[in-house]
């Protein structure tokens, strides 16, 4: 299981909009810019008015790794476990960690369509996750 | 109060045209401390003394009298990733063999210019200390700097690492049952150090029809030039080849990263002296002249740096080493860029064109001849895979390469004459050139 995760000042909207199964993204009011993780300020035009802005829960996987050494104490029991990074359908330089859950071990589809799900911590915060939803993508072993 | 150095010291755009102070800085002495795997817990082996050990031999090799020296460059966090715990007392026995300063944990846990001046009470002329945080590759480029500048004339530069019991990373939050909201977004995942530079390679792989076996040869030179370092943890305490095989039976930490892709967490210190051109002229060893430096700040758009942002920093990095220094890739003798993570040494060679090398083509070149011994030397240090972690191994090997003593190691296939060095990763990297003549 995950460990807990205690929303701070700066991530607090992310992690309240997970509690509501909804994904929020750091946006630049001034240029329209995604970012994440976020920042007090827009890291392109240094605007400090950003917002948090809703996406559709849509993304492709770009790249996984496959974990056989995990430094969280609470994950070790799960090993070997995939990693993945899924680019987000509306922005894909906007990127998010995910264990793929569902996903055989180091079968991950590279380039398959995926779709957001939540799924709770261990002291019940609800973090994004994301399930394979298209057979699209290179499946098979890292080379 | 030593400050950090700021950001105008490092040479991070492109444009900036020929270093102002190109061929007018040297290195002219080297200084290593024993390695440990980790710290025993006697005085005479903590970081604050191993650091000692290494200044003093610095200035030894130099030649230089003490009182000459004015300057000192150094980092003041000494963690490879082991931390002190709250609740350990600090052993009075440790503290009370030292000159200490208010800090307690000052020369067991971190490292403060002050501590390093109440214990050296030869070092009477200094005037001008500075941190270049980060990594031995960050305190070089700020002692060019400053010598350059004429901040100091003598300046001794020093970076060193402790290590403790217990595993890599495996304590304080990692152990815990919470993390806060801003660590979370990445750290929830469980992915260990080397899973950024690992997702790299497997794109590189992808891309450019690799596999990592193909890494193979590169990390059995690794090491069999890093036994040829007496000063490196492996060549003094385990001499152990890795053979190809080895390498591919390895156990993964984050596939496609096995252990050898991974560097071993040690103790050690390390010191230069730097000095001006004229001066380095009159000293014990051959002068080695610094004829630039550089440094990327960029960070990636996202949670890691895709292969794109690696390629294209790597190709920026290469064109502010080489305008800077007024050479091409052509005047390399050889190259001692980082490697630890094994798996983004291609990237910063294949940045530079060493050898006329185009991206994707650093596997293909490691199945050819890449020993000391032939035309296309590849980290003759052996770096961290060869020496074990420290980051600076590939700087004092530049610098002995070029004066022509680092005895087995010694290129053969090549004349030394410039090399480059740096890193630590792709991203973020502070890089120097180095050059048997000041032009």
């Amino acid at each position: 299981m995950k460990q807990g995760v205690v929303p701070d000042d700066l991530t607090r909207p992310f992690w309240e909009a997970a509690n509501e199964h909804r994904l929020v993204i750091q946006s630049c009011v001034a240029c329209k810019h995604l970012q994440h993780p976020p920042a007090p300020v827009c890291r392109v035009c240094g605007s400090d008015t950003v917002e948090w802005k809703e996406m559709s829960g849509r993304g492709t996987i770009y790249n996984y790794g496959v974990v056989h050494d995990c430094p969280i104490r609470l994950l070790q029991e799960d090993q070997p476990f995939n990693v993945a990074v899924v680019m987000l359908a509306e922005d894909p330089g906007i990127q998010m960690y995910s264990h793929l859950p569902g996903t055989p071990v180091d079968e991950v589809p590279v380039g398959a369509e995926v779709e957001v799900t939540f799924e709770a911590t261990a002291n019940g915060q609800m973090v994004p996750e994301w399930r394979v939803v298209g057979s699209s993508g290179e499946g098979g072993e890292q080379a | 109060m030593t400050e950090n150095a700021p950001a105008s010291m490092y040479r991070t755009d492109e444009g900036m045209g020929l270093w102002e102070h190109r061929g007018k800085v040297a290195a002219v002495g080297v200084g290593h401390s024993p390695t440990a795997r980790r710290w025993d817990g006697r005085a005479e082996t903590c970081v604050g003394a191993i650091s000692l050990i290494a200044l003093r031999r610095a200035i030894e090799d130099a030649g230089v009298d003490p009182a000459e020296i004015d300057g000192l460059v150094m980092d003041p966090v000494t963690t490879t990733g082991a931390y002190w715990p709250k609740d350990k007392p600090v052993p009075p026995e440790v503290v009370g063999a030292f000159n200490s300063t208010d800090n307690p944990l000052d020369g067991i846990a971190g490292l403060s210019a002050e501590w390093i001046l109440k214990n050296m009470p030869e070092l009477t002329g200094i005037d001008f200390t500075m941190y270049g945080p980060g990594c031995m590759s960050n305190a070089i480029c700020v002692a060019a700097q400053a010598v350059g500048d004429g901040l100091t004339h003598t300046c001794l530069v020093l970076k060193s690492w402790h290590n403790y019991e217990g595993r890599y990373y495996q304590g304080g939050a990692n152990a815990g049952s919470d993390l806060p909201g801003t660590a979370a977004l990445h750290a929830l995942w469980g992915t260990p150090a080397c899973y950024g530079t690992a997702l790299q390679f497997a794109e590189y792989c992808r891309k450019y029809g690799k596999n990592h076996d193909m890494m193979a040869p590169f990390i059995e030179n690794s090491r069999q030039n890093g036994l040829k370092f007496p000063e490196g943890y492996w060549a003094s305490h385990r001499p152990e080849e890795i053979t190809p095989e080895d390498y591919k039976a390895a156990r993964w930490i984050a596939k496609p990263a096995n252990l050898f892709d991974n560097d071993l967490p040690i103790m050690v210190s390390a010191a230069y002296l730097y000095t001006t051109a004229e001066r380095a002229r009159n000293m014990r060893q051959k002068p080695v002249y610094i004829l630039n430096h550089a440094a990327s700040n960029t960070r990636p758009r996202s949670l890691t740096p895709t292969l794109d942002e690696v390629e294209a920093d790597t190709a920026r990095t290469a064109r502010k080493i080489y305008e800077g220094a007024g050479i091409t890739a052509a005047d390399l003798s050889f190259e001692n860029m980082y490697d630890g993570f094994a798996q983004f040494h291609q990237f910063h060679i294949e940045g530079l064109g060493y050898r006329g090398m185009k991206f994707g083509e650093a596997l293909d070149f490691y199945q050819t001849d890449i020993s000391i011994h032939g035309p296309n030397p590849i980290l003759p240090s052996g770096g961290n895979i060869g020496c074990g972690r420290s980051r600076f191994w590939m700087h004092t090997d530049s610098i002995q390469q070029i004066q022509e003593r680092a005895g087995e190691r010694q290129v053969t296939g090549v004349k030394p004459e410039i090399a480059v060095s740096g890193g630590p990763m792709p991203l973020g990297g502070r890089f120097t050139v180095w050059s048997a003549t000041p032009d």
